[in-house]
């Protein structure tokens, strides 16, 4: 993989000490049942944070709450310092616009790719820095290329989601991704609805992300991925967090019996 | 009867200004009723309840009204309201309006089974209101109709010929005029649906098309 010029002004020093991603005290019921009790989590800008956890325990909820695609009961949401859903400093929910303003600075990747079938791999690509940031077509057009080129699916810049595998799929929609040049990069269980022998050319898409100093927040059932990638293992289950630690403590020396449980199943 | 036919080839102008301007009228309806048909679409599928009850209730009022009388009505009717339209405009207004329900209706059924995941997609990449309307859910939901859309686009070049009894100086109204000026009915008429048919051949031509862009998406 070669350095994108793109890339370039993610690794340049943040101008804000804050983290990219702050959440304090989130709570998200659905009708009764509770999805989501009081979890916090910080992201420092380059980190990639994995969220683990067995099905049902609230995963792609949080992540889902990041982008305000669900909009949490209880707790706060700050991108890079600026809080997420309201207008700052008031309790005046934000407008769709505003909404759509903060969405477009965080790439979202959904485990069913969710491409959009009239537009070929590159209108895909293009369409929101095109529509929604307005940037200069040229532009776009050569940082999709190089973004195609990373991915190493240059060649289908012109084909249609439909006649593209499940990794080809999804590996157009993490360059869909890239192109908005987000501050924050979130996965939804990208590679669960792939085919096993398909999984491996995502997962080095995604690792190759993480050492390049992208801001991530996986779910994943990726026990390899979260081993060697993640910074910060977040585990929840049930909607709490029963454990937020460093991979090796996670994997090696975890304090909960939940954790010790659950990693059970994934030992070989 | 072959004579009937040379009569009706000797007044070809006639006949083919008809089809012209039936061709014209029925395309800029087509457009109008597609663009207020997105609009009824939109509203139907709308969080404002009484908005989603409004569109409803004009829906099915132009669905139980016969066409001959809504043309009449706009035509005849409304100049005592102080609404005056000449032939033609008040042609293509009652086709447009009277489609733009069927349209709408069309379009709010491929929308409801359209995979909200496109929609998703399109809310967490920074698309909303009317631009994600416009660039990711319309295209999906043109494609998905298309052979619907196509057989409203026929019914509309159909209900041109209505627009005679406004005078409107479409296909039927001057194969009717050929027909009672010289007598030859058989030919005028066989004539004009020979027309009409060259028409929807057309229209189907061009959904078959689309079709085949939308199988190229599938």
């Amino acid at each position: 993989m070669t350095a994108e010029p793109h890339l370039a002004h993610r690794a340049a020093p943040a101008s804000t000490e804050r983290p990219v991603i702050e959440v304090r005290s989130l709570w998200k019921k659905f009708g009764d049942l509770p999805v989501l009790n009081d979890i916090s989590l910080n992201v420092e800008r380059g980190k990639t944070i994995c969220v683990l956890g067995p099905s049902g325990s609230g995963k792609s909820t949080f992540l889902r709450c990041l982008n305000w695609l669900e909009k949490p009961d209880h707790g706060e949401i700050f991108l890079s310092g600026k809080r997420i859903g309201y207008r700052e400093g008031s309790d005046i929910p934000m407008s769709a616009k505003e909404i759509a303003v903060t969405r477009a600075r965080i790439g979202m990747v959904f485990q069913h790719f969710n491409l959009w079938p009239h537009l070929t791999v590159l209108g895909n690509i293009i369409a929101a820095p095109l529509h929604v940031q307005h940037r200069n077509r040229a532009e776009i057009v050569a940082e999709a290329e190089a973004l195609l080129r990373k991915v190493g699916l240059f060649e289908k810049r012109d084909v249609y989601p439909a006649k593209l595998s499940g990794g080809q799929k999804q590996r157009v929609a993490i360059a869909r991704a890239l192109a908005m040049r987000p501050e924050l990069l979130l996965f939804d269980e990208a590679t669960s609805a792939l085919d096993p022998e398909l999984v491996g050319e995502v997962i080095t898409v995604m690792e190759d992300l993480a050492k390049e100093g992208m801001t991530m927040v996986v779910v994943t059932h990726e026990m390899h991925f979260a081993r060697e990638a993640a910074d910060e293992i977040l585990f929840l289950d049930r909607g709490f967090v029963v454990e937020h630690a460093p991979p090796a403590q996670f994997f090696d020396n975890p304090s909960s019996d939940r954790v010790k449980q659950f990693l059970q199943r994934f030992v070989r | 009867m072959l004579q009937e036919f040379s009569i009706v080839l000797d007044h070809k102008d006639r006949l083919l200004i008809g089809l012209g301007n039936t061709v014209w009228i029925a395309t800029i309806s087509t457009i109008l009723s597609t663009v207020i048909g997105a609009a009824l679409a939109m509203a139907l599928m709308s969080r404002h309840v009484m908005l989603r009850r409004a569109v409803r209730v004009f829906i099915d009022a132009m669905r139980c009204v016969p066409f001959l009388l809504l043309a009449y009505i706009v035509y005849y009717g409304l100049p005592s309201l102080g609404v005056r339209f000449d032939n033609l405009s008040a042609g293509i207004a009652s086709l447009s309006l009277y489609n733009a329900a069927y349209m709408g209706e069309i379009l709010r059924g491929a929308w409801v089974s359209l995979p909200k995941e496109y929609a998703e997609a399109g809310e967490a990449y920074g698309f909303h209101g009317f631009k994600l309307f416009h660039r990711i859910i319309m295209p999906s939901l043109v494609l998905a109709a298309v052979p619907v859309l196509g057989n409203q686009v026929i019914q509309i070049v159909k209900d041109t010929a209505f627009l005679t009894i406004i005078a409107v100086p479409e296909l039927t109204h001057e194969a009717s005029a050929i027909q009672s000026m010289y007598y030859v009915p058989f030919g005028a008429f066989v004539a004009a649906i020979a027309l009409y048919w060259l028409i929807c051949r057309m229209v189907e031509f061009v959904v078959q098309y689309t079709e085949h862009l939308a199988d190229l998406r599938r």
